[in-house]
């Protein structure tokens, strides 16, 4: 069975969402929480089998599919894509267990079944076009989702958010097209597979051209400035659902992609556009954290704090050293905890009141002291607290990145301080002062219900900021090897220099595996 | 006094013509059934239709085993060509038509089809295309061309409403335009070569170095305005949305994809070799038209109201794109024509299906035409399995994965930038990002949008109102055709290739 845990873990959900069409609506919530958690604890097993000594891929799978177009159904995970692999059907979990009533909830948890189905796709593919078929396949789920249970906007919101990521993904697809030409006349034969690519070595002209269009995919996915307009509508339209699983997973596919992607393929390419990005990665962090200021409803603030970050783990990524690397990665999960459980929060608020904006509120804590309490927690998470987990991924992102710039790194550290500023005014506007609105005096506590969700995310958050070797040894491992791949491949001066030799520590890894 | 000729019965290898006659065949028969005994049932002829196209894909089968050992096969004079191009095409005419014509067994009562010459016309309209493509010879191109074109306008007006009678006429008077600009280039090849057979005109242009370029320049601009017509690319599009609207969904549906590959074909085997000769001006102008009509085809489907309407300018949109590969020449994009034509044709059969099913005979007042996307508002809520069917049909068009259309649109793409055409294959991606909001907009309208009153009362019935078993079974192989074209893909794509590698394209 192990031998096919990758495609179980991608197909199961799917076949447990057509099956869902034959259950009754009221038992729809227990049937879709049965299934999230047998697929949540499948992915655990996927971690319990995961060897941490081996820094390629496991669990390979291979079926070929279209041969005579070089396109075949591979599979497998490493290091980089595991934890996210877990992340994604945990928050499937613990989102469909905490939904709130709401109409037509049938449809909404076939929807986020076959979402899950995309999404771990996506992580788990190394064939470019089984990837792209479920990196586009995730937009028509967000899509209904958004469109048919969001708020007033929502029609607006979910057909921005689909063109947006639509028109970005068909460049990166002319991109893969090109990649699978050149692999074609380098070798006589077609080929689709990522690590087939990733022996490829490409003169820089090409790399700069084809960096440039997967960059375009990737940047809107993240999104990165100028792209992110859709999010702030996405995250202010969706239905609390919507958001944690946009926050949470959908947004790590670009930065995923990146990494997969962009930089062992491309890695003079990356150098090259290394500054150019972290410029982008630093105005998105800066001004997105000062637009999240401004923001008069909670959820905005959120949805902008959580781009700021994003710009954080763009950072991380191009530092295009181990440690930066790793700590991008380890802050895509930290990313998705802490804003996850942000947008669960607001979703608690909004479900009581049905309003957002922050100037309704005001001395909540005097009511809801549990709910003030996790919040609070969870705030101090986002903006960076040490033995939170933010703090280990941003750290580690930005001291990859201060081996390449200092003065850029300095730039970006002033965001955590503004994040410290943004969140923690909101935070005094919703919770602290008298409690001087009516309607909030007999707000109930948190319910068992959502504490279901919030608590394993908050033991998550100190958890993994007091010790997070479990998850990132794996990281590292799989980093190294990227990061090696990188180097052997760089052609340019600049490159080799930028990108660092690791083999040293590769060798006594193997070495280390052999005697195991 | 005239010597009698010799000619031996073998020489005229009349295999050739076999999946020409037995349509015509079949035609006549049921004009001798309707002499005999008239008032039958519709079933009948529908029936007879299907067995008589299956008889025609049996030997068809035939002549593709005879290709594959002994290669292209002439006859009949040398006016039949039998190659892989003819052989796939015909795969596509017969085997589409054979999906098209059960949707005549409606519940609902519909003039045309209790009259037995829709079948027999249907089925000359076949042999019409099918001689269209198995020929390099000029003037059968021509006849093959009309025989088709008139059945097809009859049938047109059969719909028996006033828009379909303007339909018809207009459609007739383009078609009598196009006709005439064919003959005037055929004409002036005839006159530079001496010859009407495509190949001959190729070797003695090719003979003598295209000396007179001017006229074969005349030539060329005479057939791209009347393959223009006939693929409705922009310029020479503007009868399309009329004549789509005008007549039933059916139709419209069909029109969109056979008559289409048959003057893909053709255009193929005349525009190809002048491309491969490197004629500058051919190729700007072709690069010209399929960019404005993919383009240009994509902004006004934006602005549709009504769901026809905005599939007539996407199949415009559409064959502009496939238009991209007769621009690029190489085995490859002629191989992804076929391929995309394949996949199109059946995602295009179940969009055009699903409207067939809930076509009203009375229009509410909320509806100002047959398929207004008001029509489909909150579809979802009232009858949720022809939403999700609907829904599949549209992200299918827009190219989404792992949908039929998206197979041939990343193959279509590849073949543009294995043939250097990296701006072609950038601009082909970002039209399908603008067909994508046109395609999500009736999506929209049924997955997110509050039902009518009216419709939520009778419980969705509207939108299945036309339906019976045989529709629906139509419907479901449209449906597994999207669905599943992955599995097939791999076979039927190293099928088409061999073919047209084989055939010299």
């Amino acid at each position: 069975m192990l031998d096919h845990i990758l495609s179980i873990l991608i197909f199961f959900p799917a076949f447990a969402g057509v099956m869902g069409f034959m259950i009754n609506k009221e038992s729809m919530r227990a049937y879709g929480t049965a299934v999230a958690t047998i697929e949540f604890a499948l992915s655990l097993w996927l971690w319990f089998s995961f060897d941490n000594n081996v820094s390629g891929m496991q669990f390979m799978e291979h079926m070929a599919l279209v041969p005579s177009f070089g396109i075949n159904y591979i599979l497998g995970v490493d290091g980089i894509s595991l934890f996210i692999i877990i992340m994604a059907s945990f928050f499937t979990m613990i989102g469909i267990a905490s939904l709130s009533p709401t109409h037509n909830i049938k449809n909404m948890i076939i929807t986020l079944l076959f979402l899950q189905m995309t999404m771990i796709g996506v992580f788990a593919a190394l064939d470019a076009i089984i990837f792209y078929v479920f990196w586009e396949l995730s937009l028509v789920p967000m899509l209904y989702l958004i469109g048919a249970w969001g708020g007033p906007l929502r029609i607006y919101a979910s057909v921005k958010f689909f063109l947006y990521t639509f028109t970005g993904s068909l460049v990166m697809l002319v991109g893969m097209l090109f990649m699978a030409y050149f692999f074609y006349q380098a070798t006589g034969v077609w080929s689709f597979a990522i690590l087939d690519w990733y022996r490829l070595i490409l003169p820089e002209s090409f790399q700069l051209w084809l960096f440039a269009a997967f960059f375009i995919g990737f940047a809107i996915k993240v999104p990165m400035f100028p792209f992110h307009t859709w999010l702030p509508y996405a995250h202010g339209q969706a239905p609390t659902i919507g958001s944690v699983i946009l926050a949470a997973v959908l947004l790590k596919m670009g930065t995923y992609a990146f990494i997969r992607f962009s930089l062992p393929l491309f890695p003079d390419a990356s150098v090259f556009f290394m500054y150019p990005i972290a410029v982008l990665a630093i105005i998105m962090i800066i001004y997105t954290a000062m637009v999240a200021y401004a923001q008069k409803d909670i959820k905005q603030v959120v949805a902008y704090s959580s781009v700021s970050h994003m710009g954080v783990i763009i950072l991380g990524t191009f530092a295009l050293n181990v440690e930066g690397i790793s700590g991008s990665i380890f802050l895509m999960i930290a990313h998705g905890v802490v804003s996850g459980a942000l947008f669960l929060l607001v979703g608690v608020i909004y479900d009581r009141r049905h309003t957002k904006l922050m100037s309704e509120f005001g001395g909540l804590a005097h009511v809801m002291p549990r709910y003030a309490t996790i919040f609070g927690l969870m705030l101090m998470a986002s903006v960076g607290m040490p033995l939170t987990i933010n703090f280990v991924g941003e750290f580690l992102s930005l001291l990859g990145f201060y081996q390449q710039s200092h003065i850029l790194t300095l730039l970006a550290g002033i965001a955590i301080v503004v994040g410290a500023i943004y969140m923690l005014t909101a935070f005094k506007k919703l919770f602290f002062g008298e409690l001087t609105n009516e309607a909030n005096k007999n707000l109930p506590d948190v319910s068992k219900r959502e504490l279901l969700a919030l608590i394993p995310l908050s033991i998550i958050t100190v958890w993994l900021g007091i010790y997070p070797k479990p998850v990132l040894g794996p990281i590292n491992n799989s980093v190294e090897a990227v990061v090696q791949l990188m180097h052997n491949k760089a052609t340019s001066h600049e490159a080799k220099m930028r990108i660092p030799n690791v083999s040293g520590v590769v060798i006594s890894k193997t070495t280390a595996k052999e005697a195991h | 006094m005239l010597s009698p000729i010799n000619v031996s019965l073998e020489s005229l290898n009349l295999i050739t013509l076999a999946p020409m006659l037995i349509p015509v065949i079949g035609a006549l028969l049921i004009l001798v059934i309707d002499i005999i005994k008239g008032g039958l049932d519709k079933s009948l002829y529908v029936v007879l239709a299907i067995l008589f196209l299956a008889l025609d894909f049996g030997t068809l089968l035939e002549s593709a085993g005879a290709f594959s050992k002994d290669g292209i096969m002439l006859g009949v004079f040398d006016v039949m060509l039998i190659d892989g191009l003819a052989i796939i095409s015909q795969f596509i005419i017969v085997l589409t038509s054979m999906l098209f014509i059960p949707l005549a067994l409606t519940s609902k009562r519909f003039h045309e089809f209790s009259y037995p010459e829709f079948f027999a016309l249907f089925l000359f309209m076949i042999s019409g295309f099918q001689f269209m493509v198995a020929t390099d010879n000029l003037i059968l191109i021509f006849v093959g061309l009309e025989t088709a074109s008139l059945a097809l306008y009859t049938l047109i007006a059969m719909h028996n409403r006033d828009k379909s009678f303007e339909a018809a006429i207009k459609y007739f008077t383009m078609g009598a335009l196009a006709a005439g600009f064919y003959s005037f280039g055929s004409m002036v090849f005839y006159a530079l070569t001496g010859s009407i057979e495509i190949n001959q005109i190729a070797a003695v242009l090719q003979a003598n170095n295209y000396t007179d370029i001017g006229f074969v320049l005349i030539a060329v601009v005479m057939m791209l305005a009347s393959f223009g017509f006939k693929l409705s690319v922009v310029p020479f599009h503007t009868w399309t949305p009329d004549v789509y609207e005008g007549s039933s969904a059916a139709m419209a549906g069909y029109m969109s994809i056979v008559p289409k590959i048959a003057a893909f074909v053709v255009a193929m085997r005349l525009f190809e070799f002048l491309i491969h000769a490197n004629i500058v001006w051919l190729e700007v102008v072709l690069y010209a038209m399929v960019v404005i009509t993919m383009t240009a085809a994509n902004i006004w489907a934006l602005v549709q109201s009504d769901v026809k309407r905005m599939l007539a300018y996407s199949s415009i949109s559409h064959a502009g794109f496939v238009m991209a590969a007769i621009l690029i020449g190489t085995t490859q994009s002629n191989s992804a024509l076929f391929l995309y034509w394949i996949l199109f044709s059946f995602t295009n059969l179940g969009a055009f299906s699903m409207l067939w099913i809930s076509r009203q005979k009375e229009l509410p007042g909320y509806q100002k035409t047959d398929h207004s996307f008001e029509k489909f508002s909150g579809m979802i809520k009232t009858s949720p399995m022809a939403a999700i069917v609907m829904g599949l049909f549209m992200l299918s068009l827009a190219g989404l994965p792992p949908f039929a259309l998206f197979w041939g649109k990343i193959y279509m793409i590849s073949s543009a930038v294995t043939g250097g055409y990296t701006v072609l294959a950038l601009i082909m991606a970002l039209n399908s990002a603008i067909a994508g909001y046109y395609y999500i907009k009736l999506i929209v309208f049924m997955f997110m949008k509050e039902p009518i009153e009216s419709n939520v009362d009778n419980n969705g019935q509207l939108y299945v109102a036309n339906a019976t078993t045989a529709l629906k079974t139509i419907i479901g192989f449209a449906i597994i055709g999207t669905i599943f074209a992955f599995v097939a893909l791999d076979s039927l794509l190293e099928f088409v290739t061999a073919f047209v590698y084989n055939s010299g394209y």
